[in-house]
C-alpha cells in the first residue's frame, strides 16, 4: 500500500515542510538562549576577559610585525580579536554538544529524533540553530570590542559573516561528533580538558604562527594542523575583506568530516543503538 | 477531565485515512526482530501485530525489553534483524512516511521544561513539517481536548505531573498519527490521573480508529476487550486477545496468568 492511498497526502516532504522544520529547530534554540541569560552574558565575559586584561597585559611583551592580512603595525588586541570570535563559536559549539547530551539524558532528543524528516537533515539543523546563536554572540563581541578600538573595516563587518557561518558550523558539527560519544553529562569534563583548551592553546589566536616556532618547531606543526587555526585565521582575513583559501579549505573539509561523522554516529543503526535504553528504561 | 466530552481530533482532520485500506493493513507489524546490546540479547524473535482500532496491552516486567522494542520501532535504534512496518511502511526501509503516522509517548519525559505548553506543541509540529498557523489551530484542539486550553501560556515545569503526560499525549497526536505507543504512560501518576488518562486513550480508539500500543506492567490497566501480548525476558509469551491468553494459560484473571506464565509472584503488578 502507498502512503497517498493511506493517508491521502503524497509521500516525501514538500520543501515547505523542509523550511518549516528548520524555522522551528532555530526558534526553539533562540527562544532555550534567551531563557538562558547567563549563558548569554557569561558567553561574551569570557572573551572581554581575555581582550581587557590578557590582551592589555601582553600588549608590551608580546609584538606583533607587519603580517597579513595586517598593512601596518597593530596592537595586540586587534590581534588576538579574531582569535577570541572563534573561541565563542568554539565555546557555543560545546555548549550546544553538552546540551544535546543533556537532551539525551533528559529524553528531549527523542522529540527531535522520532521525527519523519531525515535524520541528517534534523541534525543539520541543529546545527545551523547553534552557529546562529554564535553569530549573535560574535557581533554582540565585535559592538563592545568596537568601544575598546577594535575597528576593522566597515565591509568587514559583512564579509566576515560567510566565515563565521562556515567556522560556527566546523565547530558545532565537531561538538555534535563528540556528543555522540559522550555517555554521560558529568563525562563532559573531559570535553573542556583535552579538547577546547588544546585546541584554544595550540593555534594562532593568541599568537601568530611565526612566533611559536621561535619557541616550539614541533608546537608549530601542530598548530598549523589545528582545524582550529584555521577557522581563526579564515575569520582574521575576512574581517578585512581578503580570503585566506587554504584556511577555507581546511575549514570547509573538516565541516564536512565532522558532520558527516555525527550523522553516522547518530545513525539508529550504528551510534545510539549500541548504548541500550536510558537509565531506568526496560 | 475525561475523553468523553472531548471533542474529537479526527472529525476535522484532512489527511485521515482511507478506512478500508487501513482496515486491512495492521498498524503494526513487527516480525522475527531480535536486538542484542553486545553480548546481551534484550529481544529474541519478536511477533504480533497491532490492528487499527485496537487497544493491545504489551505487558511485561522491568528488563523484559518493552522499551527497547519502542526504541526499535521509533527508530531511536536500528533493527538487527526483523522487520517492522507501520500500516505497511517498512521502519528501515521508509522512515518518513512510517514515522509520520506514528505518535509516541515515552517513558522518561520529553517535554522541553523551560517552554511554554504553547511552545513545545509548536516545536513538535515543526519538527512534522506543519506550518505555524496551523500549528496554532491543531493546539488549541488538542489543548482543549485535554482540559490544558487555560495554561497554553504556563512553562511546563510549572504543570503537575499528570498535565504534563496529558500534554505529551496531546502533542503526539498533533500530527494526526494513526499509530499510537505508549511506554508506561501512567508511571508515578496518583490513581484518578491514571484513570483519566487510560480513558482518554482508550476513547481514542474508539472514536478516532487509532491502533494503540501500550506498554504496562499494571495488570489492572488491561480490559477484557484488549489484546494483550506478554513479554517476558525478550521474547513474546502470549499473544492473542485477553481471553484467549487466558484460556491458553488456564486462568481466571490476568495477573493470574502471567504469573503461570512466567513463574513471577505478584499481586497488581508485574514486580
Amino acid at each position: 500500500m502507498s502512503s497517498t492511498t493511506l493517508h491521502n497526502r503524497p509521500s516525501g516532504f514538500s520543501l515547505a515542510e523542509y523550511a518549516t522544520c528548520l524555522n522551528g529547530i532555530v526558534w526553539r534554540e533562540a527562544l532555550r538562549f534567551l531563557h538562558q541569560r547567563e549563558r548569554f552574558v557569561s558567553a561574551l565575559v569570557r572573551p572581554l576577559v581575555w581582550l581587557f586584561i590578557f590582551a592589555a597585559g601582553f600588549r608590551q611583551v608580546l609584538g606583533i610585525s607587519i603580517i597579513p592580512p595586517y598593512e601596518t603595525y597593530i596592537l595586540y588586541e586587534v590581534y588576538i580579536a579574531p582569535g577570541l570570535m572563534a573561541m565563542i563559536q568554539l565555546f557555543n559549539g560545546m555548549q550546544s554538544s553538552l546540551s544535546m547530551v543533556y537532551d539525551r539524558e533528559m529524553g528531549n532528543m527523542r522529540t527531535l529524533l522520532v521525527s519523519p524528516l531525515p535524520r541528517w537533515y534534523l541534525l543539520f539543523c541543529k546545527l545551523l540553530a547553534g552557529t546562529a546563536v554564535s553569530l549573535l554572540q560574535v557581533y554582540a563581541f565585535l559592538l563592545i570590542a568596537w568601544f575598546w578600538d577594535i575597528t576593522p573595516p566597515p565591509l568587514g563587518y559583512l564579509t566576515v559573516l560567510p566565515a563565521l557561518i562556515l567556522s560556527g558550523l566546523m565547530l558545532g558539527a565537531l561538538g555534535m561528533l563528540i556528543s555522540s560519544g559522550i555517555k554521560q553529562l558529568e563525562n563532559f569534563a573531559g570535553v573542556m580538558n583535552f579538547v577546547i583548551f588544546p585546541m584554544f592553546f595550540a593555534s594562532s589566536a593568541l599568537y601568530p604562527l611565526w612566533r611559536v616556532q621561535e619557541g616550539s618547531p614541533m608546537l608549530y606543526y601542530l598548530c598549523q594542523w589545528n582545524p582550529f587555526t584555521h577557522a581563526v585565521e579564515l575569520i582574521r582575513f575576512a574581517l578585512y575583506g581578503q580570503v585566506n583559501w587554504i584556511s577555507l579549505a581546511v575549514v570547509g573539509g573538516c565541516t564536512a568530516v565532522f558532520m558527516i561523522g555525527a550523522i553516522f554516529a547518530y545513525d539508529p543503526s550504528r551510534g545510539l543503538a549500541r548504548r541500550g535504553p536510558a537509565g531506568g528504561e526496560t | 477531565m475525561t475523553a468523553t466530552d472531548a471533542p474529537s481530533i479526527a472529525n476535522t482532520a484532512p489527511d485521515t485515512p482511507a478506512r478500508s485500506d487501513a482496515a486491512t493493513t495492521p498498524a503494526l507489524s513487527i516480525s522475527g526482530v531480535s536486538h542484542s546490546y553486545g553480548a546481551r540479547r534484550a529481544l529474541i524473535d519478536i511477533d504480533f501485530t497491532v490492528p487499527p482500532a485496537s487497544f493491545t496491552a504489551l505487558l511485561g516486567l522491568n528488563g523484559a525489553g518493552k522499551s527497547t522494542l519502542f526504541s526499535l520501532v521509533t527508530r531511536l535504534f536500528g533493527i538487527q534483524s526483523g522487520r517492522i512496518g507501520i500500516f505497511g511502511h517498512d521502519i528501515g526501509r521508509e522512515p518518513g512516511e512510517a514515522l509520520r503516522l506514528l505518535g509516541v509517548v515515552f517513558q522518561p519525559r520529553t517535554l522541553d521544561l523551560d517552554l511554554s505548553v504553547m511552545q513545545n506543541l509548536l516545536y513538535h509540529a515543526a519538527l512534522h513539517g506543519i506550518g505555524r498557523r496551523d500549528a496554532r489551530q491543531r493546539a488549541d484542539q488538542v489543548l482543549t481536548q485535554i482540559g490544558l486550553a487555560d495554561r497554553a501560556g504556563s512553562k511546563v515545569r510549572d504543570l503537575s505531573g499528570g498535565q504534563m503526560r496529558r500534554l505529551e499525549i496531546a502533542r503526539a497526536l498533533l500530527h494526526r498519527p494513526r499509530l499510537l505507543l505508549l511506554d508506561e504512560a501512567t508511571v508515578g501518576l496518583d490513581v484518578k490521573a491514571r484513570a483519566d488518562i487510560l480513558s482518554h486513550v482508550r476513547q481514542l480508539v474508539a472514536d478516532e480508529g487509532i491502533g494503540v500500543l501500550w506498554a504496562t506492567h499494571l495488570f489492572d490497566e488491561i480490559m477484557p476487550g484488549d489484546n494483550l501480548v506478554i513479554l517476558h525476558q525478550g521474547r513474546v509469551l502470549a499473544r492473542g486477545e485477553v481471553a484467549q491468553v487466558l484460556g491458553e494459560a488456564g486462568a481466571q484473571d490476568v495477573n493470574t496468568a502471567f504469573m503461570r506464565l512466567t513463574g513471577a509472584r505478584s499481586e497488581g503488578s508485574a514486580p
